[in-house]
């Protein structure tokens, strides 16, 4: 095969057993590889009911088409697996460069399933597997978890590993790879730690083929072209996504205090220009690319002093907004640590920050006291903020309450509306009462609370236009629900299409026509998508297959919410003031166009003409 | 004058586009291990360093090889050592011999190091941040002894 290797690894952790089986072609051809190979594994061998931390449950890494190709920023793999969090399929993505070495070793996906008697980790180095203990490696953190498997195995081996967060089954554990990178959220590293299974370390040294080389060597440079976009290679590339906090700030959809309000006072103060002035190694440069990526957004930082000496790589965008104006910190310092801990841990740092934004306003008003929490949690105590991200990770006092992520938290105290999640997963930074479209994506993504499964923000107030798909770009007035279904449809399967061919979707956003991306998947593999219509419906197959998964798991259109806080409490200040999310206005609309059934769920007529052979 | 590959460090990332390059222009496949230019990556203090061979006036491996299979090339206005595949037995000499670790053994058993391309290196033409120039030696040198004296003029500035 060309682009795919056209392996998958299945490995029977339970039995300590290793198989090698043939990727079909017309499967690959359905589902490319990622995102979309993962949940055909998952659909077709999970029982969807199943608890996602029983051994039941499979743990799929799965790399896409382009994964170890030379095509832009071609260095992804996306975890799929029933996620702990929220019950629905996760789907977390990550690049760096593992991803690519699993496929230079000779497998497009591995399946883990069952449970190790005792801590383990995999050691692939091309054919050869092999099963090792990690009972001296089970407590490390994922930097020194890396450095051990490194030493013990080869100075190039690439390594995917849990932290202390993933074995004590924090809800929003992460599997980290290449130290600062993560396949972040939904609790995929609790799913790891779970089956006891602390690493996976890769060495390859097998090539990638493309389909039509000269053609798909042009493809790429036509690719490169269409990158040279002022803001991905000027702003993003200088600033990293940090860049985005002052920006969110000004058309006032930063959440802060836990989304109470959507404009932040001292926005200035957590800032990436800031960042990258004071913290940054390489100051307002690129800095550190994952594998074939010419945008390097990756930051490397150090605060070399104080309460809150640290080093390591970030914090990205998402993290300051969760750490700061969400848990109302203006205290960047306090930030970049409290990133670095979750990193070191193996923690999704938006669920982690948001859980602890929850409390602290749960605190102030009064549902939590000072006793239960060990210590005082007003907004703005960056100290508290700190230390709790550790207790969460090894859910010590009250961090075992928060390492249930901020729903079940506040369920318990009975207040579950102080929870901003949509499927028990909390939101990103970006308030969903800044833009209509993407509150609906919140509403209606696979996976909860998420922005990057479709980045509608990107049209609604970034004004990126996606050409050959949605041509309006910055004329979409963000406040109306007008149109939106569609656009939210569109986008969606669009994205449910990047995360499956192995390709980072920040290099989609910088190169806006989808012609680019379709080109690249043809030319390295040899499909024919006959069109934007026919990839899109691609995307369609694989954004339906995780919803039929969420639908046999007991979800529905009663699940597809957003708190009262976005529905009902008008944003209080800022260019959005007075606004709230108008979600009824938009579902029957969105659910009409996917053709679903007024219950959200895929009708029979929709399934069949996806090519989807199952029973809704 | 003759042009030879000239990397900025500071403008690389680490992103390794320049293994991808090179594997596929020689080999038809994206293969980091059948590179002829390698990128090491020190991710703590954010430093990555590109290595290719220098294409050494006085060439060790070329003086070493008990075969002829090394040889002294002109292509393009730019000097270049090649390896002749019917020659080479794999012996490894070459390989000792280098002191930069620029020349290995390749998959078919056979020495293998950088041939410019022919005299238009595709790690150049696909380095995303323009790391890596094909250019004359003696502008590559000044351009960096340039760019060391604004260093130091900047850090002057700073500090006054």
């Amino acid at each position: 095969m060309n682009g795919w290797i056209g392996k998958i690894l299945r490995v029977d952790l339970t039995r300590k057993t290793a198989s090698v089986e043939p990727l079909s072609q017309n499967v690959a051809h359905q589902y490319i590889g990622g995102r979309g190979l993962g949940i055909y594994y998952l659909f077709n061998e999970v029982d969807p009911t199943i608890d996602p931390l029983s051994k039941d449950n499979k743990l799929i890494m799965a790399t896409g088409p382009m994964t170890g190709t030379g095509t832009l920023a071609a260095g992804r793999y996306t975890v799929v697996t029933k996620a702990p969090l929220t019950g629905t399929v996760a789907m977390s993505n990550s690049g760096g460069m593992f991803p690519a070495e699993l496929k230079f070793a000779g497998y497009d996906v591995i399946i883990f399933e069952g449970k190790a008697k005792s801590p383990v980790y995999l050691w692939i180095m091309d054919d050869h597997i092999e099963f090792r203990s990690a009972a001296t490696l089970w407590g490390m953190n994922s930097h020194e978890t890396t450095d051990a498997i490194v030493k013990e195995t080869h100075p190039e081996a690439k390594v995917s590993c849990i932290g202390p967060a993933g074995e004590n089954l924090v809800k929003y554990a992460c599997i980290m790879n290449d130290k600062g990178r993560a396949a972040g959220r939904s609790g995929v590293g609790a799913v790891m730690g779970s089956k006891n299974l602390k690493a996976v370390a890769v060495r390859g040294t097998k090539g990638v083929t493309v389909a039509d080389p000269l053609g798909f060597r042009d493809a790429v440079l036509d690719a490169q072209k269409e990158f040279h976009d002022p803001y991905m290679s000027g702003v993003l590339a200088k600033y990293g996504t940090a860049d985005v906090v002052e920006f969110s700030n000004e058309v006032g959809l930063l959440p802060t205090r836990n989304s109470q309000a959507g404009v932040f006072e001292h926005a200035s103060r957590i800032s990436g220009a800031l960042l990258a002035e004071k913290y940054n190694l390489r100051g307002a440069r690129k800095t550190k690319a994952c594998f074939s990526c010419p945008l390097a957004c990756g930051r490397v930082t150090r605060v070399a002093e104080g309460e809150f000496k640290g080093e390591g790589e970030g914090p990205e965008y998402e993290t300051m907004g969760a750490f700061g104006s969400a848990c109302g910190v203006d205290n960047l310092e306090a930030v970049i640590k409290a990133n670095y801990i979750c990193n070191e841990m193996g923690l999704d740092t938006i669920t982690a920050g948001m859980t602890i934004a929850c409390a602290m306003e749960m605190f102030e008003r009064g549902i939590l006291s000072e006793k239960k929490v060990g210590m005082k949690l007003n907004f703005g105590n960056a100290s508290a903020m700190v230390k709790l991200v550790e207790q969460a990770a090894k859910r010590e006092g009250f961090g075992d309450i928060l390492a249930e992520g901020s729903y079940r938290m506040a369920a318990k105290f009975g207040h579950p509306e102080y929870s901003m999640t949509s499927k028990k997963q909390e939101f990103p930074s970006y308030d969903p009462r800044g833009g209509q479209g993407f509150a609906l994506a919140y509403a209606t993504s696979n996976r909860g609370g998420c922005h990057i499964r479709q980045e509608v923000h990107c049209l609604e107030f970034f004004g990126v236009a996606l050409l050959g798909i949605i041509e309006t770009g910055g004329a979409i007035d963000r406040f109306s629900t007008e149109g939106k279904p569609e656009v939210v449809k569109k986008v969606q399967d669009f994205y449910a299409m990047i995360d499956s061919s192995g390709i980072c979707n920040f290099i989609i956003i910088g190169s806006p026509d989808v012609n680019v991306l379709i080109n690249l998947l043809e030319k390295g593999t040899g499909i024919d998508f006959g069109g934007v219509d026919g990839f899109l419906k691609t995307g369609a197959r694989i954004f339906n297959l995780e919803r039929m998964f969420n639908v046999k798991a007991g979800f529905s259109a009663k699940d597809d919410t957003l708190p009262t806080r976005m529905t009902q409490e008008p944003m209080p200040s800022g260019p959005g003031k007075g606004v709230v999310v108008k979600l009824d206005e938009m579902l029957p609309e969105y659910y009409k166009r996917r053709g679903w059934t007024t219950d959200g769920i895929p009708t029979k007529k929709t399934l069949k003409d996806l090519s989807l052979a199952i029973e809704a | 004058m003759s042009k030879s590959l000239v990397v900025d460090l500071e403008k690389c990332t680490g992103c390794r586009t320049c293994e991808m390059a090179c594997s596929f222009m020689h080999y038809g496949e994206y293969n980091p291990t059948k590179s002829a230019i390698q990128v090491s990556i020190f991710t703590e203090n954010a430093f990555f360093v590109p290595v290719v061979c220098f294409q050494c006036k006085k060439p060790f491996c070329e003086e070493v090889c008990p075969t002829g299979a090394l040889s002294k090339n002109e292509i393009d206005g730019a000097f270049v050592i090649l390896v002749d595949k019917d020659k080479c037995v794999g012996c490894k000499m070459c390989t000792m011999a280098c002191p930069f670790g620029c020349i290995t053994i390749g998959h078919e058993g056979i020495a293998k190091k950088c041939d410019l391309c022919g005299g238009q290196p595709e790690c150049v033409v696909f380095c995303p941040t323009g790391a890596i120039e094909f250019k004359e030696e003696k502008d590559g040198i000044l351009a960096k002894s340039r760019l060391t004296a604004e260093k130091i003029y900047h850090q002057k500035e700073v500090s006054q």
